[in-house]
């Protein structure tokens, strides 16, 4: 029985048969689990472990190096405040300081209705619209703490929703096309192509 | 004044709001060069490429087409695209992968054509949702197109091309820490030697891993020929590049610029670029290539944005990232931030890097914030000598890769150059500023 949602589950049986190795399948599953359930449960992480051939304790300890993956359960919103150079330079200390204020939680805190989680970030590479927030990794290009404020209740009421999915909704763009048929087709195929180009060039020397 | 006369190469679709769609790129030559680069023989495409002198556009500039050409002979061999881009202040991959990213899938592909390889990644930061969601749509835009998958137009080339999200990790922009995370592992760089991929890399196969950017220069190096883009720029540094200018300057951005041709005064002052500091006060102090590297002072503005011109300065270009610090700008602040950032994203696996940067931060934390001491000046240097010995430019190494070596970068720069305001520090036990 599968934990995975069976959409979910479909999706990552894809991504899976796409690599040469099905461990590199890691971080787009743990993506996948994350998108299920906000955070990686026990369940989502022995399923990964399941599909990419690995222990349950492999699949966590990678996960644990990264920062995009929780561990731990996190608000429908995951608020980042970039404090790094160029943020700091544009007063992100002072935003992030703000964000605490208006969410109601601290840094790395949960608000009591679950609905944000706040976070300090490292550089998220949008530095001329500084300070950078992103709300599930989506840019929100909100640089005040007016805009924050705004930003803030508009996600209350769920107006930005088509925008800024549920944490953990990554990449909604389906692979579609490519290399999909099983291995062995897909390596004859390559072969053939290889037999063609080499009949080509053998009978251009010519 | 600047000199803006060079072609756009890799931003020439800029001014379209639909930039990033399959439409603009047709209507706009997309294609055309890999149609071209299909029609020669892959060796005469690589060839291009290593005649056009162009460097990596990562961060450490070496020649690409000097990788490839150590690439090892292996029936099955490897592409990866490195799109981590995480150095702070670092934006440019971030620009090109939303706006162009048709660009950079025909890139890959005449890349690895010449390559003669039938698999490519393109590893991207899984903070870039809105990018991964414009890749993989762009991805597969040119399986329709027939542009990517079998037989592509007709030539007998297949590639498949995947688009592979990271998970929030700086130090996965190290190109084996990068194969690590695509193998489904920690991060965690490797040993050297091998000291490239190319002998040694993903699956133990030889593997080319170049930046996204660098990708993104084939389509008008294969249109243009090699020797139209060495023709751009001076010396070792062919070509145009992008540089992501912010700080306190009026006109923050991504500026695609000819190498050599202009300086740091004219990205950060001239009103068709950076515009001037904000508020028009002076400037105290400049990043020049990502916060690995070592800072300049106002006296070293007229240093050419080149690569072997600012390695001469003892610093390096690296991203082509540039921050701009102000007179009102706390060096302190700065150097401290960026070491945090250090600290956080030290992969651990090294003493030297794990432990110092840790300790380092610290020791600057208190300076900012209240209960440094003068002697701390010295302890500091210290521990920034025992990370990197000498602490001359190029570092010396005592880590597996080069994130410790860079750790040292920003606080050796402020306490050489702005002792007094770490004084000032001590004796106000904290920031003046606040």
């Amino acid at each position: 029985m599968s934990y995975l949602r069976p959409d979910i589950r479909q999706r990552a049986d894809e991504l899976v048969s796409l690599y040469p190795q099905k461990r590199s399948a890691m971080l787009p599953l743990l993506h996948l689990a994350q998108e299920q359930d906000g955070y990686l449960t026990d369940e989502g992480m022995a399923e990964v472990a399941e599909l990419t051939g690995t222990s349950p304790a492999e699949v966590r300890g990678t996960a644990s190096f990264y920062d995009m993956f929780h561990l731990e359960p996190v608000g429908k919103y995951v608020v980042g405040v970039c404090t790094n150079i160029a943020c700091l330079l544009a007063g992100g200390e002072e935003l992030l300081d703000h964000a605490t204020k208006t969410l109601g939680c601290a840094v790395g805190g949960t608000s009591a209705d679950g609905l944000f989680t706040l976070e300090e970030t490292e550089c998220l590479a949008d530095c001329d619209i500084a300070p950078v927030v992103q709300v599930n990794h989506r840019y929100v290009r909100t640089t005040t703490p007016d805009a924050l404020d705004a930003l803030v209740s508009d996600l209350r009421i769920g107006r930005r929703d088509d925008e800024i999915p549920p944490h953990g909704t990554l990449i909604r763009v389906r692979r579609n096309g490519g290399l999909r048929a099983p291995r062995a087709q897909v390596a004859a195929e390559r072969e053939a192509a290889q037999t063609a180009r080499e009949a080509r060039a053998a009978k251009e020397t010519k | 004044m600047a000199v803006l006369t060079a072609p756009k190469i890799v931003s020439s679709r800029s001014q379209y709001a639909d930039s990033h769609s399959m439409s603009r790129y047709l209507a706009t030559d997309g294609f055309t060069a890999l149609r071209k680069a299909l029609s020669m023989h892959p060796e005469a495409v690589a060839a291009e490429v290593d005649s056009a002198s162009l460097l990596g556009r990562g961060g450490a500039g070496f020649p690409a087409g000097r990788k490839w050409s150590m690439l090892r002979k292996a029936p099955v061999s490897y592409l990866v695209v490195n799109g981590d881009e995480s150095e702070p202040a670092t934006f440019k991959d971030h620009y090109l992968v939303e706006r162009e990213p048709h660009q950079l899938v025909e890139g890959v592909t005449i890349a690895a054509y010449a390559l003669q390889v039938s698999q490519a990644f393109i590893y991207l930061r899984g903070e870039f949702a809105l990018g991964l969601e414009r890749l993989q749509q762009a991805v597969n835009d040119a399986y329709d197109h027939g542009a990517l998958g079998s037989d592509i137009f007709g030539s007998g080339f297949s590639l498949d091309i995947i688009v592979h999200p990271g998970a929030g990790a700086y130090i996965c922009g190290e190109e084996t820490a990068l194969i690590e995370a695509l193998e489904g592992k920690r991060g965690f760089p490797r040993i050297k030697p091998p000291y490239f991929p190319a002998a040694i890399g993903l699956y133990g196969q030889p593997t080319v891993v170049n930046n996204v950017e660098t990708m993104a220069n084939m389509p008008w190096i294969v249109n243009n020929g090699g020797a139209a883009f060495a023709a751009l720029g001076q010396g070792r540094s062919a070509g145009t590049r992008l540089f992501a200018l912010s700080g306190r300057v009026k006109n923050p951005g991504v500026y695609e610029l000819e190498m050599v041709k202009n300086t740091f005064r004219d990205i950060i002052f001239d009103p068709a670029l950076g515009g001037g500091i904000v508020g028009d006060k002076k400037i105290k102090a400049f990043i020049p290539g990502g916060v690995s590297a070592p800072w300049f002072t106002p006296e070293q503005l007229d240093i050419p944005l080149g690569q072997d011109e600012v390695a001469e300065q003892a610093s390096m270009l690296g991203s082509g990232s540039i921050v701009v610090l102000d007179e009102d700008s706390c060096v302190v602040r700065a150097a401290w931030r960026i070491t945090k950032f250090f600290s956080r994203e030290s992969c651990g696996q090294c003493t030297p890097c794990r432990e110092g940067s840790g300790w380092l931060e610290r020791i600057m934390y208190r300076m900012e914030h209240g209960g440094g001491r003068r002697e701390d000046l010295d302890l500091l240097l210290d521990l920034c000598d025992n990370i990197a010995p000498g602490l001359s430019w190029p570092p010396q190494q005592t880590t597996i890769c080069v994130l410790g070596p860079s750790i040292p970068s920003s606080i050796h720069s402020a306490i050489t150059n702005f002792r007094d305001d770490f004084i000032a520090h001590v004796e106000h036990n904290g920031c003046p500023h606040d």
